[in-house]
């Protein structure tokens, strides 16, 4: 019997249409944009000044407290302006806007293909590497990675989960790494392991990635043979559900632990990492690159050329699309991330970021909201919420302005995986209003909670 | 440059639609229409035929003309009303009792309360009570259709609940009547010995639950819990006397058990949204079922259960609520 979550959950076709596309590299653009905010947390201080010359993989960004990020320069150039300009929502962000010149990567960074097995010893060197070269969560969070790594001390985790889920319809980057750098995943699997101390790894996938499951058992069974560090490393085939890359649902799906209402991972002693999370941290301390390119899945049944690429941060969208062709004339909406949880790109010209998973183009017959009709209390959002809420109440709550009664019904515990919207038989805009709800009684609790000044 | 629309997540829908799911609805229904009329013959297409256009053209009245609001016609929820009050009905009622059926079903119970979503007690049941109360005598008539397969009598006399009924009031025993009026199992199944019209073949309604099932329309707890109940519930009366109770499966395949079970206690509005729920609800609708079958005056009470426990769904609702994510 193959694993997955307990409570709800829905099964989008999975649309994998770029599958079968092995990664390119794609050609360093004239220009690049690189933000300060590509992580959770507070954004980066630019610490270049226009007219500055910067090497591939330099600093350009400082972190700006406990949980923040260094930024790298993902070229070599000179630094044009650093100035705000506007990210995919059309929200002015800082960017670094760097002319590019001939690729000279930084001292120190090893470019060459060789895989580099043996486990350093001492974690704090494990861990200044993955801070240093500004590694954070891929699997859309973006939070620093070495801030997960590091567990108050009144917590121990004992397992380390892998996310290679990609329950997301339409994407494959994740897919594409885990077949083409299985390895590298590994072996960063490894090093996290070392630093958390923990015994077992997990690699969650799902069922639909068949070359996947089969690549990765093979790496993990041919460096648990060869070198010291990689036992208690497993892949696990997790049945297809959406979504099953969602923190606490793979948690729930792999370990059968349930993380408490506004708690984390770590308080069940979990600590959850995406695949390509594990290849940033390989590169990261293995070979001493920072984190400055990363895959992008470019897709969708109206867009001709179906793609999985390595972009350079801070590749304009423009760019990548010019590409492989440009816009299709169909297409109604340009989605970055998947087509349940990504967000709709409102300005093709923002830059690429560390945690940009894709560009997927829908028509319009695919994405266009139909018109709200009466809610018929079918509860298929009920049974579809893998929080086990009951969004058609939240809805009625929200509507009425019921905070008591929407914090009682744990409206802040919603995860916004869209279920609910998405088996809407009467197309009511559940989480639209849900999603606002939540912020409002979370910045409730917090308030009730802060200490007085 | 392309325009490109700008939303929040999520970007994709699901297929299913409120008209999609009341289509699957009426697919269900099929096989118990096309018995009916093969049983009943031209008195059952006249009864299904008034009854669905009466509810889908009222409907559209009172949304065009009285709630001056955009049409839900289209959503098909009015066609499984008039179907379901349709076979709820003796095919030898006139045309005119399915338009007053028709009246209280969509005018009452349904648009006065707002429309599909907002009525607390189902339609098409609160029309055939209705009609139950108000005219008695049409109600249990089932005589004077003629169906279309050759070899079956034409039909009469009363349903098989209402011949035990009458016979226990006589002092028979249960044996006697069976004996007396050749009831079998055989024939329940495939095609009852009188009863209105969707009662009569249990083996239609069951097609019908399959399909519902397999396409997800429904999930099978309601109808299970209703059907598990009235089989316990009558089997510890029928085992202590077997000659006053009739037997578990007698109260299965007979009288609307199966077709209430199946296509209106597990009407969406008026059932609570959770299993748990679900269960509760449909036990309630088995036992006042029986208690109503064996201790009370009607010989049926399938439809008074499903509407005392429409009543109860929003209690229900409120203390049934599906285990929730990290929260013991």
């Amino acid at each position: 019997m193959k694993k997955t979550f307990s409570i709800g959950g829905v099964h989008p076709d999975d649309k994998k249409i770029s599958a079968g596309c092995a990664i390119e590299v794609l050609p360093t653009p004239k220009k690049v944009y690189i933000s300060m905010a590509q992580h959770l947390g507070g954004p980066a201080k630019a610490t270049v000044a226009a007219g500055d010359k910067v090497k591939t993989g330099q600093v350009i960004g400082e972190p700006t407290g406990f949980i923040s990020a260094f930024v790298h320069s993902s070229v070599t150039g000179t630094v044009k302006s650093v100035g705000l300009r506007k990210d995919l929502a059309g929200i002015p962000v800082i960017h670094v806007e760097i002319d590019v010149e001939d690729d000279e990567w930084m001292d120190g960074i090893d470019t060459t293909d060789t895989i580099v097995r043996e486990i350093p010893q001492d974690t704090k060197f494990i861990l200044d590497r993955i801070r240093n070269n500004g590694v954070v969560g891929l699997g859309g969070a973006t939070f620093p990675t070495n801030v997960k790594l590091c567990p108050p001390p009144d917590k121990k985790a004992d397992i380390l989960i892998l996310n290679g889920a990609e329950c997301e319809p339409y994407l494959t980057s994740d897919y594409r790494i885990m077949l083409e750098k299985s390895e590298q995943i590994v072996i960063g699997a490894a090093l996290m392991k070392h630093v958390l101390g923990v015994e077992r790894v997990v690699i969650g996938i799902e069922e639909n990635k068949p070359e996947a499951i089969a690549k990765m058992k093979e790496a993990v069974a041919s460096l648990a043979a060869g070198t010291a560090g990689y036992s208690g490393i497993e892949v696990m085939t997790l049945k297809k559900k959406y979504p099953q890359g969602g923190e606490k649902q793979l948690i729930d799906a792999v370990t059968h632990r349930q993380v408490k209402s506004m708690g984390l991972p770590i308080d069940v002693g979990v600590v959850v990492q995406n695949v390509a999370t594990s290849l940033a941290v390989y590169e990261a301390v293995q070979k001493n690159k920072p984190l400055i390119d990363n895959t992008i899945t470019v897709t969708g049944e109206c867009f001709p050329k179906q793609s999985n690429l390595l972009v350079r941060v801070g590749t304009p969208l423009s760019y990548i699309v010019d590409w492989l062709g440009g816009i299709p004339e169909t297409a109604a909406k340009a989605v970055s991330g998947g087509p349940m949880m990504g967000k709709a790109i409102a300005n093709m010209d923002a830059a690429t970021l560390k945690g940009t998973s894709s560009i997927l183009f829908l028509t319009e017959e695919q994405t266009k909201r139909k018109p709200e009709t009466n809610c018929i209390r079918c509860g298929k959002c009920a049974e579809a919420c893998p929080m086990g809420l009951e969004p058609f109440l939240l809805n009625k709550l929200a509507k009425n302005r019921m905070y008591d009664e929407l914090e009682e019904n744990a409206v802040q515990d919603c995860i916004e995986c869209g279920c609910c919207l998405y088996s809407c038989p009467a197309n009511i805009p559940l989480l639209d209003i849900i999603r606002i709800a939540k912020g409002d009684v979370i910045r409730i609790i917090r308030s009730r909670t802060a200490p007085k000044k | 440059m392309n325009r490109l629309l700008v939303s929040p997540s999520p970007h994709i829908h699901t297929r299913t639609s409120t008209r999609s799911l009341m289509l699957d609805v009426v697919i269900a229904l099929l096989p118990s229409v096309i018995v009916s009329i093969l049983y009943y013959g031209w008195s059952a297409v006249e009864i299904l035929a008034s009854s669905v256009v009466f509810c889908v053209l009222l409907e559209y009245l009172i949304t065009k003309y009285l709630l001056k609001r955009p049409c839900t016609v289209g959503d098909l929820s009015a066609v499984v009303t008039g179907i379901i009050l349709a076979l709820n009905l003796p095919p030898a009622a006139p045309w005119w009792v399915a338009m007053i059926g028709a009246v209280v079903a969509i005018g009452v119970a349904k648009m006065t309360f707002g429309g599909l979503g907002q009525n607390v007690f189902n339609p098409a049941i609160t029309g055939r009570v209705f009609l139950l109360i108000s005219f008695p005598a049409i109600m249990t008539t089932w005589d004077g259709a003629k169906g279309f397969i050759g070899g079956i009598d034409a039909v009469s006399g009363p349903t098989p609940l209402g011949i035990v009924k009458e016979g226990l009031m006589q002092g028979q025993t249960i044996d006697q009547i069976f004996a007396a009026n050749d009831f079998s199992y055989f024939q329940m199944l495939f095609v009852n010995i009188g009863g209105s019209a969707g009662e009569i073949s249990a083996l239609a309604v069951i097609a019908g639950f399959i399909y519902m099932l397999a396409r997800k329309v429904i999930r099978p707890y309601i109808t299970l819990s209703i059907l598990v109940t009235v089989a316990v519930f009558s089997g510890i009366f029928w085992l202590i006397d077997p000659s006053q109770y009739t037997d578990p499966l007698f109260n299965l395949l007979t009288g609307g058990v199966l077709l209430g079970s199946v296509f209106m206690a597990t009407d969406y509005v008026t059932s609570p949204m959770s299993d748990k729920g679900g269960i509760i609800f449909g036990v309630g609708i088995g036992v006042i079922t029986m208690l109503i079958r064996y201790f009370g005056a009607y010989p049926e009470g399938m439809s008074f259960a499903i509407l005392i426990m429409n009543s109860t769904v929003p209690l229900i609702n409120k203390f049934c609520k599906q285990k929730k994510y990290g929260r013991a």
